[in-house]
């Protein structure tokens, strides 16, 4: 028998899976507080006893491999020349490679902007500007500007090819820890996500997860292989496209509603019409979007400050709560959980919320341009109303009472002919909260992690 | 290589010209950046700045031009290529109106050349060798 241990060092949670590959299921899950501020493994073995516990008896794992999003997760800076194609370019790539983007800068640099890297303990620079032979004075100049200023985090250069051995010079020249790989945006609107992902995932192994005391783990497991969010990303990718003969579900959407942030992942081409005109940088088949003002807990006070003083009030009339109030506990309490129906009620409004949000930002847009050619129509972003699928996955949608009410605040409800929300999807929920690890198993078996995913991930 | 950003401004589809544009410029040896029809004032300005580009080249054959130009070069300026050249040409105003009002009406407005309906691409291409240098 081959048993396989997946784990997940969550922000929160280090949630654990135990997958037996020779009945093609998995045998148990179990999870505990992640303990990353004193010694992660103490939570881990936790975790680990009450995974025995539940299954009974003490088991052999062949492998234990685990992703992490614990200690901040992995904070990242995006540095591009124009807002809307390098800046936009990076952004995407540090997001799709499961990153949080704290800090977002163009064109040039000033010293403040680079005190923020450091006053925000960013992991990892990713710094780009210039279209291949385009314009490479601005990425030099940030490079020798990050350089005088002392910045000794890992800086990844995925701009200008052109600019290329004046970056390298100045790595050299100020001792940076410097990496080169291939331009975010080779050419205008053109997006090259791989290159630049793939760097930040080895730095990430190689030095963040040390760096953050998650490393020490693998004294005890074999191996930490991924960041949370992309582990989640490969996972949504597979369920999407299938694998050899095991048939995937199509283009689907994922919201995961945590206490820090909400991440929403869309599996699908831009647009299917062939009436529409694209506009702006190319959109990624894989597209994930991280609201770190969204979220249950750390970040509920952002639900908040999104909201008009006027709304605020209505809520509260409404709905006869306080809800700044209940916003600010929970933002004390990062880890309390409903105790009773008062504060169900309060998670599952803040949830559909999130919901609402983060889907907002998400999706694209479309509008009506009339031209003396007849009416033409300009699409900006991705057009997700053909989506079969939105699946939920997060503490907060899978313990709910009321899941359809949470994901139909991705669709159109409010009749917004603008935005290209899901139409009529069918609601389903990640009931085993295994998303992650079917992302790690992916790694290893795509075949049995895309089975159990199919067989977990239930209609609601 | 000296880079040229061309496209279609405003609510205009017409594509066709678009591409021949391109086709002969690329030929002429030049590095084109074809940002399309529907394209707006800030598509043209950043893919220059992206490109570094030393021309825009902006085609207008719907009769709106002088209200989607207008402004055009107080933005390159603020973006920091007030220097760049900038052309325009089409049937870039309605009716038959006097070209040399039209020239000097978007000269004001601070275009480098303007061309009048129906000018092959190739009489741009001379402004262009002479204006660039090459």
């Amino acid at each position: 028998m081959a048993n396989y241990l997946l784990i997940d060092f969550g922000s929160t949670f280090t949630k654990l899976c135990a997958v037996d590959t020779k009945a093609e299921d998995i045998i148990e899950t179990a999870s505990y507080f992640t303990t990353v501020d004193t010694d992660i493994t103490l939570g881990y073995h936790e975790a680990l006893k009450r995974l025995f516990e539940k299954i009974g008896k003490t088991i052999e794992f062949e492998q234990v491999i685990a992703c992490s999003s614990a200690a901040g997760g992995l904070k990242m800076a995006a540095i591009g020349l124009v807002e809307e194609l390098t800046v936009e370019a990076t952004k995407r790539v540090c997001l799709g490679a499961g990153a949080k983007v704290d800090l977002v800068f163009s064109h040039h640099l000033n010293k403040s902007e680079i005190k923020q890297i450091k006053d925000k303990k960013i992991d990892i620079v990713l710094l780009a500007g210039g279209a291949d032979g385009g314009n490479s004075e601005n990425v030099i100049y940030n490079a020798e500007l990050l350089g005088k200023m002392g910045i000794k985090i890992p800086i990844i250069f995925a701009g200008n090819k052109s600019a290329r051995d004046e970056i390298e010079e100045i790595f050299s020249k100020y001792e940076m820890d410097g990496y080169i790989c291939e331009n975010v945006m080779p050419k205008i609107n053109v997006l090259n996500i791989d290159s630049a992902r793939e760097k930040i995932r080895e730095i990430f192994l190689d030095k963040i997860i040390e760096a953050k005391g998650i490393k020490k783990i693998e004294q005890d497991i074999d191996a930490v292989i991924l960041p949370t969010p992309q582990a989640v990303l490969e996972a949504a990718r597979l369920l999407s496209e299938g694998y050899l003969g095991e048939e995937g579900f199509g283009d689907l959407v994922v919201i995961d509603i945590g206490g820090a942030t909400t991440d929403m992942y869309s599996i699908c081409p831009p647009t299917k019409r062939s009436d529409v005109l694209l506009h702006g940088l190319e959109e990624p088949f894989a597209k994930r979007t991280v609201e770190g003002d969204l979220g249950m807990r750390y970040s509920a006070p952002g639900i908040i400050k999104s909201l008009s003083e006027q709304e605020i009030k209505f809520i509260n009339k409404e709905k006869g709560v306080d809800i700044e109030k209940e916003v600010d506990a929970r933002y004390k309490n990062v880890q309390s959980l409903p105790e009773n129906e008062h504060d169900e009620f309060i998670d599952q409004f803040l949830a559909e919320m999130c919901a609402y949000r983060a889907m907002h930002r998400h999706v694209g847009r479309i509008e009506e341009v009339f031209t003396p050619m007849g009416k033409v129509f300009n699409q900006i972003g991705k057009d997700l109303t053909d989506i079969k699928y939105v699946i939920g996955t997060g503490g907060v949608v899978i313990n709910s009472k009321d899941k359809e009410s949470i994901m139909i605040r991705t669709t159109n409800i409010l009749h917004n002919q603008a935005e290209l929300r899901p139409t009529d999807p069918t609601f389903m929920v990640d009931q085993k909260y295994i998303m992650a690890a079917m992302g790690l198993l992916s790694k290893k078996d795509p075949e049995l992690a895309l089975k159990i995913m199919k067989k977990y991930i239930v209609r609601i | 290589m000296k880079t040229i950003v061309i496209g279609v401004i405003g609510a205009d589809v017409h594509a066709v010209g678009n591409k021949i544009i391109e086709y002969t410029l690329h030929n002429a040896g030049y590095h084109v950046v074809n940002i399309g029809v529907l394209s707006s004032q800030e598509d043209f300005i950043n893919a220059a700045i992206e490109t570094s580009a030393d021309l825009i080249l902006v085609s207008s054959l719907y009769g709106h031009g002088e209200i989607d130009c207008r402004g055009m070069r107080e933005k390159c300026v603020e973006a920091g290529i007030g220097d760049i050249l900038l052309y325009v040409g089409g049937n870039i105003v309605v009716g038959k109106q006097n070209f040399q009002d039209v020239s000097k009406t978007f000269m004001d407005m601070g275009f480098s050349r303007v061309y009048p309906p129906g000018t092959p691409i190739d009489n741009a291409l001379n402004d262009i060798r002479e204006d660039l240098g090459e």
